[in-house]
């Protein structure tokens, strides 16, 4: 039963895929576009399969670059919200700082970045890191102040310490909001490394496209793209695989349909 | 452990700049079940956080003594209208809910819920979710936990309003044998389920409210429903709730 229950679940998917494989072919008949506009899904296929070993590469930096600044920005995000809700100083100084870091476009930040830290894998790393840390930290914050009244006056008669009631009342508390963050930053992580390796660097799916653009290959192009793509989608069906197993209790209620 | 009883004095608690009450005094003999009756709003529930030491937005003050004169913190155990159970425990776990947050709980404690979920009926649930369960059932458990933490004093705010009149019977009666030995403050808007419990009624009643104490039916409790003196005592009490209003 479970075989043919993930084979139910698989199927709307690859139906998509299927289907916005067909438009691509149908504009590219219907409109003649050129093949250095658009290439053609056949193309693309070939250079998947034919620079294998080339996107490999890049996507094995890419990778590296995204999984590392998820998890650092996760750790950050996390440790920030943490710290906020138990100290009120930072409250007062930190969380005006932290709104207005947002308003800083991330494109403006990667080229200091690059200048402070060179073209290695450091700056995007960091570059996704900045992109996770936020909503991570305001979910994060946002949840754990939001714990219900009635668990809290329950702490109180258990007679909790403060970081009892944090770590043990708060934070489980927090999860579901948290979950929502932690999922937008697993679909924004790739947005950071690609626009790190876009401003500079030698290596990476990102630099592999400008490169490819430049040298009109533009099917490589577009089989660098696919890869990215792929990786953004597993990256966020992973995310909620964990946040499944991080909240057993949620069963399958937000997914099953009627 | 023998319950403490509890001497109130002094208690006070504004609204804005309304008093609700002010000078209040009571005396809540060990062991024994008092319920606390009043209309919406005549500050019975904050009376109640103010004894259980609980968080309140309004100016209050309370002086509270214990009958053998070892502070009250830390020998409450608080069961609210809503049961509180966290999604993230199991049945068992959120009966033992206090040793999980206060740390890791024993294999004593784990006996210990698995009793207290067999006394209120519950055995083989141990292992559920609590969103698996029935308005009912899940009060029940918050009776287990409110059990778990052997506190001497219970405190009780609507504990039974929100589950069917059926339910809130069997309840009753599970509540009456399990509380036995402790001294219990509870605070209702049910004049027939004062009547079943309480070893004493009061209202908080007037503006600002002064606490009229009620005579109970005779007989131990849970009282029977077909006692033609509760019914009688429980057409007074109606009166007597409706005349706060008119006053």
């Amino acid at each position: 039963m479970p075989e043919r229950a993930l084979l139910k679940r698989l199927v709307r998917p690859l139906l998509a895929l299927v289907t916005i494989v067909a438009i691509w072919q149908l504009v590219l008949t219907l409109t003649g576009v050129p093949r250095y506009i658009l290439p053609s899904p056949m193309a693309v296929g070939r250079a998947l399969i034919d620079q294998r070993g080339l996107l490999a590469h890049h996507a094995g930096i890419t990778a590296i670059e995204i999984v590392a600044g998820l998890i650092g920005g996760i750790l950050l995000g996390l440790t920030t919200a943490l710290a906020l809700a138990r100290f009120r100083a930072l409250r007062r100084t930190l969380l005006p700082l932290l709104l207005i870091s947002q308003a800083i476009p991330l494109f403006a930040l990667a080229p200091i970045l690059m200048l402070w830290l060179g073209y290695g894998l450091g700056p995007k790393i960091l570059m996704a890191m900045v992109i996770i840390y936020f909503p991570v930290a305001s979910t994060g914050y946002d949840g754990l102040r939001q714990t219900p009244q009635g668990w809290l006056d329950l702490a109180q008669t258990f007679g909790l310490t403060r970081r009892q009631r944090l770590l043990k009342v708060q934070l489980p508390a927090a999860l579901p909001s948290l979950a929502s963050g932690l999922r937008m930053a697993a679909s924004a992580a790739p947005i950071g490394a690609v626009i790190g390796e876009w401003v500079g660097s030698s290596q990476g799916l990102g630099y592999l496209m400008l490169n490819a653009n430049a040298r009109l290959q533009i099917d490589l192009m577009f089989a660098a793209l696919v890869v990215l793509v792929a990786f953004a989608v597993l990256l966020y069906f992973g995310v909620d695989a964990a946040l499944r197993l991080a909240m057993p209790w949620h069963h399958d209620r937000v997914e099953s349909e009627p | 452990m023998s319950p403490p009883g509890l001497v109130l004095r002094h208690a006070s608690l504004t609204f804005g700049d309304r008093p609700l009450f002010q000078a209040l005094q009571a005396r809540f003999d060990a062991g024994s079940w008092t319920c606390l009756l009043g209309r919406s709003g005549s500050g019975k529930s904050s009376l109640l956080r103010m004894i259980a030491s609980l968080r309140l937005p309004d100016n209050h003050h309370l002086d509270l003594q214990t009958s053998d004169g070892i502070p009250l913190a830390g020998r409450v155990a608080w069961m609210a209208q809503q049961d509180l159970l966290v999604p993230w425990q199991r049945v068992a776990g959120n009966v033992m809910l206090s040793a999980h947050w206060q740390g890791r709980p024993t294999a004593a404690d784990r006996r210990r819920a698995e009793h207290l979920l067999a006394q209120v009926g519950l055995a083989d649930k141990a292992d559920r979710w609590p969103d698996e369960l029935s308005g009912g059932q899940r009060q029940r458990i918050a009776l287990a936990r409110t059990l778990f933490a052997d506190a001497s004093v219970v405190l009780m705010d609507e504990p039974f309003s929100a589950v069917d009149a059926i339910t809130r019977l069997e309840l009753h009666d599970l509540a009456s044998r399990l509380l036995a030995d402790r001294t219990v403050l509870m605070v209702t808007h049910d004049p027939l389920e004062a009547l079943r419990l309480a070893d004493r009624i009061l209202i908080l009643q007037g503006e600002p409210a002064r606490l009229v104490s009620i005579s109970v039916p005779p007989g131990d409790r849970p009282r029977s429903l077909d006692d033609s003196e509760l019914q009688r005592r429980q057409a007074e009490l109606v009166t007597q709730l409706r005349e706060t209003d008119d006053a």
